[in-house]
């Protein structure tokens, strides 16, 4: 199977005087799994439609291995695409679905009954060949969808929320198959989503999208560990966000004085950021990384605020908690719970965390390293 | 207190159960004393002999004839004639419409709908006058080129007039389906590498087959009920028109007469049993519809549709505009376009001899509210109970489908003639009351279609929130479902009255006295005399304004989805 290389250049598309996308430059490597993250409206699938060549772009340029294709029709690109809803052909049966894309391509007949059920073995459907789509269950009409699309070995397979429609359980399951499924074939794969953590847990690299703009690409880590903007900040994980002007600025820590008063302390070269005094600010901790104690026990921290808890949801494996400090509500995710000391509504409470562990989405630099 | 709650639940819904059961025998009864009996007690006198020995002696004189047997195979000729010319046009329509965007696109789908408007009795005298053997295009055929088309000889007549009047059923039906296919269906395959026609015949074709195939059958069920189109070509030779003659002129007690419906009923029965079949095999086609496609079209496509439409179209609409100019002619014959105008024949029908109109009023009205009665207590039984019975009045309530008119007509006479009906003092079939009755039957699968779409469209969720706040059954009803379902309920009105304005099938056997008859009737009595054609054709006008006004209410009610009406 020959993998592909996927290029845009200054791709752009509107619809009436809305940009669906708008000057995207992409390059997605052969084997990769590139994923086009972003809220619903955002230009993914448009984008990802414009690869497959449902969509042309008003401007730009599409690449498979250095060749434009814009002008190449969609069943002249061998990219394949699975589409959200499946597109199970409801006249035909499972192996005719299957088999559809090897006619097409005038594979011999001899051919086509071993390389179907193979196919559909692959995604663990052997046996459902005579059946009708509609006597599958969900799950297994997304199979079916990813072998019809794999048999005729692609050579970019693109994907649109193929996992949206599954019940949680099953999407999880879903998404380890198609997760060593891709590894195994090794071919360069889209993968459009709103869920982020889909989108960490398959992907190689991440664009992520808001009003057809690409506004961070990088590897999972990059982007939950940095990210670059309030909007990706917010989208990618859950973020507690404080807006304030630095007040003071060391060789290593940042105060921060936040607009609801609170002061913040932040490391500043160490974690790859430089601000100066006076600068407007927003920073923001991940609520994994708060630590909550009792204003009894006396504990340590650099970053210690007073709060009461306004909400706490018990979730087996972790606990959520809403804290009410002067006005301003923080989120704390606390994992395995088993054994420490539950809060309730209306305990007082302190918040504690690192420094090292606020990261700036505005109003500092980037140190490059 | 805990103890008495099961109790009290179990009463509930105990006496709740005895309502249904209560309305559901009813209408039961009713559905069987005017449908299924009338139609028994036809099939009885076909299959007895003298002696009430069960007998299939009738059937083998009825294919000995040989005016029979011609009879059977021009009905199969023309209404299969009739299915392939108005597919022929039909197809490219629907495409059209499902599949692509151009201005003036409305204005195409609502001239493609027209035809039906006029009913294809009044059409026929319309096309007589046009091209006929002496009318326009003959006429000027003769004067340039010295020769004539039998466009309206015989079987000629019949398939075109009937075939201009039916292809949008077949529209419909396939336009609905085409712009059911989702778009990723069609994606899908081009992704997979086929395109143009081949994408076509292996995805779309079999996709929009099951509409297509049932706007066919349902086509071909109307065609061979048709018994005013004959009757105004004088053409005698079918099935329908056979069955009326032998009744009225030999008389009740023939026993062909019988025979003949039962052919009809078996027929129509057996195309009503495979439309349903094919439009349950549709019903995957609608499971996913999601996005449809349709796509601009410009330059040299747009201007192939739009001559192509036009052409079609232009056809479609020569009955409106030669029954409007017969209704305005003192006369038209032997001549290209009517030779003097005169508002004469509004005067006789509107002020000298109002009753048609009137009664047309009278009867379509009534028999549009019960419709809409009884449509929503059958749709009402059919998805919210769990009654016995359900089934068999499903299909008690869809068998007017393939009852063809004149059979229900026979029956009625046979059943309710020469006894006095208790409260009337009168066999029923001496009062117009029959009419209304026969109306209501013929079109209340129209109304239960539409009652239960719309009603299926209401979530039992919704009726349960409002149970679940402290309404009853009653209030809940009242509060939540009859809103929502309300549109659905006029539209079904609206059909029943529309489609009853023009029928005529069963309408001329059942007409007690001439001056208790509707519009139809009174359109096909002018039409006798070449006298009285300029005043029919001025009732044919007032029957088209009063079906395309109705049209156009369904239309504003039901959205774009007037088409699903018309469904099987």
């Amino acid at each position: 199977m020959s993998v592909a290389q996927v290029r845009l250049e200054k791709i752009s598309k509107k619809y009436g005087d809305l940009w669906a996308v708008r000057d995207i430059d992409l390059r997605i490597e052969p084997g990769e799994f590139f994923t086009l993250l972003g809220p619903s409206g955002c230009g993914k699938t448009t984008l990802l439609r414009i690869i497959a060549g449902f969509v042309l772009p008003d401007e730009g340029t599409v690449f498979l291995d250095d060749k434009p294709v814009n002008l190449k029709p969609p069943w002249q690109r061998e990219v394949g695409l699975v589409f959200q809803n499946y597109a199970l052909w409801p006249h035909m049966s499972v192996f005719e679905n299957v088999a559809f894309g090897l006619r097409e391509r005038k594979v011999p007949r001899s051919e086509i009954a071993i390389r179907v059920p193979d196919a559909l073995a692959r995604v663990g459907l052997a046996g459902t060949e005579k059946r009708r789509p509609s006597q599958l269950s969900g799950g297994q009409q997304q199979r079916v969808a990813l072998a019809r699309t794999l048999v005729v070995q692609p050579k970019v397979l693109l994907l649109d929320e193929p996992l949206s429609n599954l019940d949680a359980k099953l999407r999880a399951e879903m998404r380890i198959e198609l997760l060593k499924l891709q590894r195994d074939l090794g071919i360069t794969t889209v993968y459009v989503t709103h869920d982020q953590e889909e989108a960490l847990a398959l992907s190689t690299r991440i664009a992520v999208m808001d009003a057809g703009q690409i506004v961070q690409e990088g590897s999972p880590r990059d982007i939950y560990e940095d990210p670059r903007s309030r909007f990706v900040a917010e989208f990618v994980g859950k973020s507690n966000l404080f807006s304030g002007r630095v007040i003071q600025a060391g060789d290593e820590l940042a105060e921060i004085k936040t607009v609801e008063g609170l002061v913040i302390k932040a490391a500043m070269n160490a974690c790859g950021f430089k601000t100066a005094a006076g600068r407007e600010i927003t920073v923001y901790i991940r609520p994994e990384a708060i630590v909550l104690a009792r204003p009894g026990d006396n504990p340590t921290g650099t970053n210690r605020l007073n709060g009461k808890v306004a909400a706490s949801a018990y979730q087996g494996s972790a606990v959520d908690y809403e804290v009410d400090i002067q006005g301003k509500s923080l989120r704390a995710h606390v994992i395995n719970p088993k054994g420490k000391a539950l809060f309730n509504r209306g305990d007082d409470v302190v918040v504690i965390f690192d420094p090292k562990d606020i990261g700036w989405v505005t109003g500092a630099d980037r140190n490059t390293p | 207190m805990a103890r008495s709650e099961p109790l009290q639940g179990l009463f509930v819904r105990t006496r709740v159960d005895w309502m249904q059961g209560a309305l559901m025998a009813g209408l039961l009864a009713l559905l069987f004393a005017f449908i299924l009996y009338p139609i028994m007690r036809v099939l009885w006198v076909a299959l007895v002999d003298e002696s009430d020995q069960l007998t299939l002696i009738h059937f083998r004189n009825f294919f000995l004839r040989p005016l029979f047997r011609e009879a059977l195979w021009n009905t199969l000729l023309s209404g299969s004639l009739v299915v392939v010319f108005g597919s022929l046009i039909a197809l490219p329509l629907a495409y059209i419409i499902a599949r692509y965007e151009f201005r003036g696109k409305i204005l195409l789908q609502t001239l493609a709908t027209l035809p039906l408007v006029v009913p294809p009795f009044v059409g026929a005298v319309a096309f007589q006058q046009i091209l006929g053997r002496s009318g326009t295009v003959n006429l000027l055929l003769l004067q340039w080129f010295d020769v004539a088309i039998p466009f309206m000889e015989g079987l000629n007549g019949i398939v075109l007039v009937q075939t201009l009047h039916f292809f949008p059923f077949i529209m419909l039906n396939t336009a609905v389906s085409l712009s059911n296919i989702d778009a990723s269906l069609e994606e899908a395959a081009e992704n997979m590498g086929c395109h143009g026609f081949r994408l076509f015949r292996r995805v779309t074709l079999p996709l929009m087959l099951p509409g297509f195939m049932a706007g066919s059958l349902l086509t071909f069920i109307r065609a061979i009920d048709d018994l005013g189109t004959p009757l105004m070509l004088n053409y005698k030779n079918l099935l329908a028109p056979q069955a009326y003659l032998r009744i009225t002129t030999i008389g009740i007690d023939d026993v062909d007469g019988y025979v003949i419906c039962v052919v009809l009923v078996f027929l129509s029965l057996a195309s009503l049993l495979a439309a349903r079949k094919y439009l349950s095999l549709a019903e995957y086609a609608t499971v996913q519809a999601g996005r449809s496609v349709s796509q601009p079209i410009h330059g040299k496509k747009l201007g192939f549709v739009l001559f192509f439409s036009a052409l079609a179209l232009t056809i479609g609409l020569l009955p409106h505009i030669g029954i409007f100019l017969l209704s305005l002619s003192k006369v038209w014959s032997f001549s290209v376009l009517p030779t003097s105008f005169t508002a004469e024949n509004y005067n006789e029908i509107l002020f000298r001899v109002p009753h048609f109109i009137k009664n047309t009023l009278l009867y379509t009205g009534l028999a549009a509210g019960f419709d809409v009665l009884l449509g929503a207590a059958i749709a009402f039984l059919l998805l919210r109970s769990r009654l016995w019975g359900r089934n068999l009045l499903d299909a008690l309530a869809t068998l007017p489908l393939a009852i063809p008119g004149v059979v229900l007509a026979v029956g009625y006479i046979r059943v309710f003639h020469g006894w006095d009906f208790p409260g009337v003092g009168a066999p029923l079939t001496s009062t117009w009351f029959v009419l209304v009755i026969v109306y209501t039957v013929r079109r209340l699968p129209y109304t239960v279609r539409a009652c239960y779409a719309a009603l299926q469209q209401v979530h039992i969720s919704l009726e349960e929130s409002a149970q679940n706040l402290g309404a009853n059954r009653l209030r809940t009803f009242l509060k939540v479902t009859t809103p929502l379902i309300s549109g659905g309920l006029i539209a079904g009105g609206l059909i029943a009255f529309i489609t009853s304005c023009v029928e005529l099938s069963s309408t001329i056997m059942l007409v007690p006295r001439i001056e208790l008859g509707p519009i139809s009737y009174g359109i096909y009595v002018y039409m006798q005399s070449a006298l009285g054609r300029g005043a029919g054709a001025a009732l044919g006008v007032v029957a088209i304004l009063l079906v395309a006004a109705g049209t156009y209410l369904t239309h504003r009610v039901f959205g774009g989805r007037t088409g699903s009406a018309f469904r099987v």
